[in-house]
C-alpha cells in the first residue's frame, strides 16, 4: 500500500477550541492537569431530557476571530471550525497569499453539522409557516460549511471538502488530507473536525438510543472510559485542527515541526448501525492498516489515544481490538481516553484527539484517563489512570470509530 | 417620511446587518452602502414583516433597495402618515 515516492507530511500548526480550553496552550495544560470539562447543560433547557449534562465550550468569544455579522451567519459548529483553523494557521506562522492559495486546502469533518440552526428553523416552520424560515437555514446547516467558511475567511483555494462519518469524521478528514498532501495535490491542508451538538433534538435522539450517560447528579464523574461503572458517553463540543504541510515545503520556510503523520488505516464493520462488531475485528484491522501504511511495527508504538467513549460497547471492544492488532505489546503500550475530560465531540473528537496525540509526541508526556476508579474486567490495559505521565513517545496512534461502523486509525511519529 | 417608522426600520437594519447607525440614512442602498447580500436582503424583509405585521410580496421586496423605499412601503401598508 505504501508508495515510497510519496511525499512526507508533517504537522506545523495546531488549533483547539475545547471544553477544557479555548486554545492549544490551555487545552494541553488542561489535558495534563486532568481538567474536567463536564457540567450541567446550559445551552438549552434540558430539564425534560434523560441526560442533562455535557462538556460545553466555556467563554467562547467568536468575535476574537470574526466580525459580528460573519459570526452571526455561522452555526456554532462552523464558528468553532473556522476559529480553530485560524489558530492553527497562526500557530504555523503561515501566510496564505495569491501565490500559494491554490496549494492550500481545507478538510473539516463533522458528525451532524448545523443541527441548532435546523432545529430553530424547523420550529419557525411549524409555528409561523414556511415564509418565516430564514434564507440562512440551508447555508448555516449544511455540514460542509465549516470547511467552506474556513476557505472564505483564510483565502485557502485548494482542495476543499468535508467528511461526514459520525464520530470518525475528524479522523477521516485528517487522514484524507494527509493523502492529498502525500500525493502532491496540495502543499498544505487545514484539517480536523468540528461539532456543536448540545441541542434538544440531538440529546433526545442520543438519549433514546441509550448512548448518553445519565449521571446527572454527578456530572464530573460521568465520563469514565474503561471503568466498570461507565454508563454512556458525555456530549462534548468544539474543534481541533491540524495544519499539515509537505515536509520540504515546511523545511524551506523554516517552520516548527510538531511531528510527522505517517499512517492512515480505515475499515468498516459492515455489521450494525450503532453497535461495534463484537471482538473488535474492524477496529483491529484499521490499526493494522495504519501501522502497515506507516511502516511501523507494534514494537515501536508508545501511546494510543483511544476512541474510549465511556459506553459499555466501545471500551471493551476497543481494548480487544488493541490486543488483536498489537499482540503482546498491548499491555506495554500506554493508552488513554481524553474523552474522560473533554467528553465526546462526535465528529470533532478526531480533531482534538489528534492534537493531543501530536502534543504527546512533542512533549513526551501522556494525558490521563480520569475517573478510572475500577477498571472493567474486560478493560485490562494501562490506561494512564487519573494522572498524566512523563513517557517517551516516538510513535503514537489515534483511534476514532463512528456510527455506521466506520473505523479510523491515524499514526504519528516524532520527526527526525 | 414617517420618522417613527424610519427609526424602527433603522434599528432593524442595524441589528440585521451589523452596521453603524449613522450609516443608515433614507438614501442608503442595502446592497451598495450597507453590505447586504441576497440572503441578507431576504432576511431583512422577513424581519420588517415581523416587526410591522405586514406581508411584503417578493415582487415588491425586489423593488425595495433603499432604507427610504422600505419606510415608504411600510408607511403605505400600515396607513401611517408620511
Amino acid at each position: 500500500m505504501t508508495n515510497r515516492q510519496n511525499k512526507r507530511v508533517v504537522i506545523t500548526g495546531l488549533g483547539a477550541i475545547t471544553p477544557i480550553g479555548n486554545n492549544l496552550a490551555e487545552y494541553w495544560d488542561g489535558l495534563l492537569q486532568g481538567r474536567n470539562g463536564v457540567g450541567s447543560v446550559t445551552l438549552f433547557d434540558a430539564s425534560k431530557h434523560a441526560c442533562q449534562i455535557a462538556a460545553e465550550v466555556k467563554d467562547f468569544d467568536p468575535h476574537q476571530y470574526l466580525d459580528k455579522k460573519d459570526a452571526k451567519r455561522m452555526d456554532r459548529f462552523a464558528q468553532f471550525g473556522v476559529c480553530a483553523s485560524k489558530q492553527a494557521i497562526a500557530d504555523a506562522k503561515f501566510v496564505i497569499d495569491d501565490l500559494n492559495a491554490d496549494r492550500v486546502g481545507v478538510l473539516i469533518g463533522t458528525g451532524v453539522g448545523g443541527l441548532k440552526v435546523m432545529e430553530d428553523q424547523n420550529e419557525n416552520l411549524l409555528t409561523k409557516g414556511p415564509r418565516k424560515v430564514s434564507p440562512f437555514t440551508i447555508p448555516m446547516m449544511i455540514s460542509n460549511m465549516a470547511a467552506g467558511l474556513t476557505a472564505i475567511h483564510t483565502g485557502a483555494k485548494g482542495p476543499n471538502s468535508c467528511t461526514v462519518t459520525a464520530c470518525a469524521a475528524g479522523s477521516h478528514a485528517i487522514g484524507d488530507a494527509f493523502r492529498l498532501v502525500q500525493g502532491g495535490y496540495a502543499d498544505a491542508m487545514i484539517c480536523g473536525g468540528a461539532e456543536a451538538a448540545v441541542t434538544p433534538l440531538s440529546f433526545a435522539g442520543f438519549c433514546s438510543a441509550k448512548a448518553l450517560s445519565t449521571r446527572n447528579d454527578a456530572p464530573q464523574n460521568a465520563s469514565r472510559p474503561f471503568d466498570r461503572d461507565r454508563d454512556g458517553f458525555v456530549m462534548g463540543e468544539g474543534s481541533g485542527i491540524l495544519f499539515l504541510e509537505e515536509l520540504e515545503h515546511a523545511l524551506s520556510r523554516g517552520a516548527k515541526i510538531y511531528a510527522e503523520i505517517v499512517g492512515y488505516g480505515m475499515t468498516c464493520d459492515a455489521y450494525h448501525m450503532t453497535s461495534p462488531v463484537p471482538g473488535g475485528q474492524g477496529a483491529a484491522k484499521a490499526i493494522e492498516l495504519a501501522l502497515a501504511d506507516g511502516e511501523i511495527t507494534p514494537d515501536e508504538v508508545d501511546y494510543i489515544n483511544a476512541h474510549g467513549t465511556s459506553t459499555q460497547a466501545n471500551d471493551s471492544n476497543e481494548t480487544q481490538a488493541i490486543k488483536k492488532a498489537l499482540g503482546h505489546r498491548a499491555k506495554e503500550i500506554v493508552v488513554s481516553s481524553t474523552k474522560s475530560m473533554t467528553g465526546h465531540l462526535l465528529g470533532g473528537s478526531g480533531g482534538i484527539e489528534a492534537v493531543a496525540t501530536v502534543m504527546a509526541i512533542q512533549h513526551n508526556k501522556v494525558p490521563p484517563t480520569i475517573n478510572l476508579a475500577n477498571p472493567d474486567d474486560e478493560c485490562d490495559l494501562d490506561y494512564i489512570a487519573n494522572s498524566s505521565r512523563e513517557h517517551q513517545v516516538n510513535v503514537a496512534l489515534s483511534n476514532s470509530f463512528g456510527f455506521g461502523g466506520h473505523n479510523v486509525t491515524l499514526a504519528f511519529k516524532k520527526y527526525g | 417620511m414617517n420618522q417613527e417608522i424610519f427609526e424602527k426600520v433603522k434599528g432593524i437594519v442595524v441589528d440585521q446587518l451589523e452596521v453603524e447607525a449613522d450609516r443608515v440614512t433614507p438614501e442608503a442602498s442595502f446592497a451598495n452602502d450597507l453590505g447586504a447580500d441576497s440572503l441578507d436582503t431576504v432576511e431583512l424583509v422577513m424581519a420588517l414583516e415581523e416587526e410591522f405585521d405586514i406581508e411584503i410580496p417578493d415582487e415588491k421586496a425586489e423593488q425595495i433597495d433603499t432604507v427610504g423605499k422600505a419606510v415608504e412601503h411600510i408607511s403605505e401598508e400600515t396607513g401611517a402618515a408620511a
